[in-house]
């Protein structure tokens, strides 16, 4: 477990460190959030209750969007290029035979990512948005906490995604192509083009029993309190059941790909 | 300033300096906190330079000298090692050659042609190869990046089929023409990088670690093509190499370069007495001994019955020998010319005692 | 004969700093750039076909993810007829025009963006020493012919905006469209340009030139109308980028603008876009000046 934190803790720095870099991201978040505000604000000045959500909460909703595209890896970018990569190589023969667990291993590098993520790209864009529009956050900071339950568990079904993709690697030419439609998936279903409440018929149905909508839908109903009591509880456990769901497809990729690299000589 | 009317492209007459620096300097303004690298590019200039101009420094701008007033000629045809450890000044010397960079101050003529001022003209006459980057076109048959070349150039068809024969055939490439450049071992890309800074017949080359990961047949092959086209071709070399083989083989003046400032350019026996270094005697006795005691030698190593001893080059070995015969069970010995690698080593060291 | 020509104006031009170029001879570094770059932009597509599933593939997921923004709109149209008082064709206009234009710019210039981590890592070196104009070769460096897909996306949107609008088209308007997408392009592509010379200073930063490019392509996807009065004028007179569709398209939709500007204002995007030309034009040679006397 400490090799783990600490493996978490290099993650958080790594990021840290290109500080350019983050505040370039910041910026354009900011910028993609202003104009995504303005557009909402036009939806929900002919449809004031559209999905459910006041004009607030909707605007609300873009800025978390802007706040966890980076953290929840929704356009991917994480450690999966940097894993894919490996695989090509064959690099990956010696995290296989090393005595950490190559799924916790990233998983943990992932899980300091967006940490920093969380705290680097997140709360500036938030308090910028905050000042032009206004929102509808919580004051209770139970809501806060339960916000962050809800984020950790959309980063760790983020990641449990992003490493299937990965393994694919294993078997297709380039990741490319599997990463492609993970992209794809991820910016559709997650929400971040409109809540899925939004999206119409049978489309808002499927899109919310889909493990993307772990990503930014829930986190951010349950920050908007659209989730409490027992509800909450349910919006953690389908959150909790594509996570485990996704990490044991992964081990079970992972072995076989094991197998494979082993009989391969590596 | 002799060149100034001087033809770059095929003026056959040998000019004094065909490569002119005079007090050539680079100045880099760097910021940077107290603690860490300073990150890319330069960096490793840059890093020689403070070390020897601010020492310990607080987290300002301040300026690194990476080249420091340097002078020197090279005549047209001449093969020239430039040598030097990491962050002495090497690589911004050639990009000023080059153009890349602009010099802070001093003059440079390179083939009656100020670089930084005529960047793009100057790239007609020089090749240059990255030993370590290459700038062949990956996925691409070989022969595709030399039709690039071709048409970048603007090589004429006759000169170009001309050139790239003779480099195909001298460097052994024919059978890689067809092959995608990612597929090729290190040593036939490295090959293939010096036919592509040669197709159009540049008067100057300039080689950055070319032999760098090579192994000993691929060396070999890339140094005697060098040798040929420096003879039959009257090509300018400038050679920076760690491998100081290279220079051994290749040429007969070597400058070595530190801290920005050049600490000799001469023949290299001249650099073997400057050096004032040592030769060493390898002596082999019957039996295990403690390390031998003699006035004007000094033990190097011992090996077993094996034993290295130094002394100075300017003397000779043979009083050396005769008092070992006298008092030691002498097996065998041999006498070693110090290598240039140790003597470069040792004025490193000397000067930065000073 | 040509090198003769050569050794003579070395001796005059010694002694001028190199700013100092003739115009004829500028007049041949365009020359010798355009054929730089299609040079090289023939090479990068070689590479790209020697993959052929694989360009396929991401030449569709561009498209695909690209086309996004549109969805988005028409899934906001399964909930409302007008946004902004623009209907669904209209903003498909505006969409088609902003999208068409931005994907011939990013098609054409869009790996400008990778400057800063060739001036990282140093592989910038071995543009400068070919006889050829850098930013001819940066321009074309690893061309990306995938991107067809954003410009196919584009492309698409506006057709189906010319076949469901129901205007008047007088020569005048039918004018006014390859105007629109040319200048557009010509705008966002010296928006490149100014971004990738920023780069020469802060490697890091190139998302922030995202913001100007594709921030941009997205805003002008909508009415102005949408978007707060300062908004629209700090697109109109910083950065000119209501000039890539908005004024003329306006004028094309018979609609008011809603900064009162005149008329007139829908004719100037190619005057515009000159104007952003020889800016960016300066942004860049300074930029590289600054690299050439720093290293990085």
């Amino acid at each position: 477990m400490r090799l783990y934190i600490a493996v978490a803790a290099g993650g958080f720095r790594r990021y840290a460190t290109y500080r350019v870099a983050t505040f370039a991201g910041v910026f354009t978040n900011t910028v993609f959030g202003y104009i995504m505000a303005y557009t909402y604000m036009a939806l929900w000045d002919q449809r004031p209750r559209l999905g459910g959500y006041d004009l607030p909460e909707a605007l609300t909703y873009v800025w978390l969007g802007q706040a966890l595209l980076a953290t929840c890896a929704m356009m991917g970018g994480g450690f999966e290029s940097e894993l894919i990569e490996r695989i090509r190589t064959g690099d990956v023969a010696v995290d296989l035979y090393r005595p950490a667990d190559l799924q916790l291993w990233w998983l943990a590098v992932d899980l300091g990512r967006a940490a920093f993520h969380l705290l680097g790209r997140g709360i500036v864009p938030m308090v910028l948005g905050s000042f032009v529009f206004e929102l509808a956050l919580p004051a209770d900071p139970l809501t806060w906490l339960a916000f962050l339950v809800a984020v950790t568990l959309g980063v760790v079904v983020s990641f449990a995604i992003r490493f299937l993709v990965a393994l694919s690697a294993f078997w297709l030419m380039d990741g490319a192509g599997a990463a492609q439609m993970a992209l794809l998936a991820g910016l559709f279903f997650s929400g971040m083009l409109l809540p899925l409440p939004v999206f119409p018929g049978a489309l808002g149905e499927v899109a919310a029993v889909l493990p993307w909508s772990s990503l930014l839908q829930i986190p951010a109903d349950v920050l908007l309190g659209k989730h409490t009591g027992w509800d909450l509880a349910a919006a953690y456990a389908f959150q909790a059941g594509w996570a485990v769901a996704l990490l044991a497809a992964g081990r079970v990729l992972q072995s076989v790909a094991t197998r494979r690299v082993v009989v391969q000589g590596g | 300033m002799s060149t100034e009317g001087a033809d770059a492209g095929d003026a056959g007459d040998a000019e004094d300096g065909f490569i002119e620096l005079d007090g050539v300097e680079k100045v880099f303004d760097v910021r940077r906190r107290a603690r860490g690298g300073a990150g890319a590019g330069a960096g490793g200039e840059a890093r020689g330079g403070a070390r020897r101009g601010i020492g310990r420094l607080r987290r300002e701008k301040h300026q690194v000298r990476a080249v420091d007033g340097i002078s020197f000629r090279v005549p047209r045809g001449e093969m020239v090692g430039y040598i030097g450890p990491n962050g002495a000044g090497k690589s911004t010397t050639i990009k000023m050659l080059t153009g890349i960079l602009t010099p802070s101050g001093g003059r440079l003529s390179v083939a009656g042609i100020d670089p930084s001022r005529e960047r793009t003209r100057l790239a007609r006459h020089i090749g240059v190869v990255f030993g370590q980057r290459t700038t062949l076109w990956w996925d691409l048959p070989l022969i595709d990046s030399y039709r690039l070349m071709h048409r970048m150039y603007r090589i004429p068809d006759a000169r170009f089929r001309a050139n790239l024969e003779r480099c195909v055939e001298l460097l052994d490439l024919a059978e890689l023409l067809d092959v995608p450049v990612r597929q090729l071992s290190l040593g036939q890309r490295m090959r293939g990088d010096i036919a592509a800074a040669l197709l159009h017949d540049p008067a100057i080359l300039y080689l950055d670690e070319p032999t760098i990961g090579l192994d000993v047949i691929s060396k070999a092959k890339v140094r005697d093509f060098l040798r040929n086209l420096n003879a039959e071709r009257g090509t300018t070399v400038l050679l920076t190499t760690h491998d100081l083989t290279d220079i051994e083989q290749l040429c007969k003046r070597v400058m070595v370069i530190d801290h920005g400032r050049l600490l000799y350019d001469g023949g290299l026996a001249g650099l073997h007495e400057i050096g004032r270094s040592e030769r060493t005697l390898v002596v082999d006795l019957e039996q295990e001994l403690p390390p031998i005691e003699l006035p004007g030698a000094r033990p190097v190593r011992t090996e077993g019955p094996r034993q290295w001893l130094a002394f100075p080059a300017t003397e000779s070995a043979a009083p050396l020998v005769a008092r070992i015969a006298a008092d030691y069970p002498l097996v065998d010995l041999s006498v070693r010319e110090p290598d240039i690698e140790t003597v470069i080593a040792k004025m490193y060291v000397d000067r930065s005692a000073v | 004969m040509e090198s003769r020509a050569e050794g003579a104006s070395a001796e005059t031009s010694a002694d001028l700093p190199e700013r100092w170029i003739p115009r004829s001879s500028r007049r041949a570094a365009v020359r010798d750039g355009l054929r730089a770059y299609g040079l090289i932009v023939a090479m990068w597509v070689r590479s790209t076909m020697t993959y052929r599933a694989s360009f396929v593939m991401t030449a569709l997921g561009n498209f695909a993810v690209t086309a996004f923004d549109f969805v988005t709109i028409l899934l906001m149209f399964a909930h409302v007829d007008s946004l902004g008082g623009y209907a669904l064709p209209e903003i498909a206009f505006l969409y088609g025009t902003s999208a068409t234009a931005f994907g011939l710019a990013d098609l054409l210039l869009g790996p400008m963006g990778r400057l800063g981590s060739r001036v990282r890592d140093g592989t910038l070196d071995t543009l400068l020493l070919r006889p050829v104009p850098v930013l001819a070769q940066v321009a074309a460096d690893r061309f990306a012919l995938r991107r067809v897909g954003r410009l196919g996306q584009g492309v698409l949107v506006l057709v189906y905006s010319l076949a469901a609008l129901d205007l008047d088209w007088t020569p005048v308007r039918v004018l006014m469209l390859p105007m629109m997408v040319i200048s557009g392009a010509v705008i966002f592509g010296a928006v490149f340009v100014a971004g990738a010379a920023f780069q020469f200073w802060a490697q890091d930063a190139s998302e922030v030139q995202n913001s100007f490019t594709y921030g941009g392509q997205t805003l002008l996807q909508y009415p102005p109308t949408v978007f707060s009065k300062d908004l629209v004028r700090g697109v109109t007179f910083v950065v000119p980028l209501a000039f890539v569709n908005w004024m003329p398209a306006l004028y094309v939709l018979g609609r008011e603008d809603p900064l009162g500007l005149p008329d007139a204002v829908a004719f100037l995007p190619p005057l515009v876009a000159v104007v952003c030309c020889a800016l960016a034009g300066l942004a860049w040679r300074a930029g590289l000046r600054a690299y050439r006397s720093t290293g990085s």
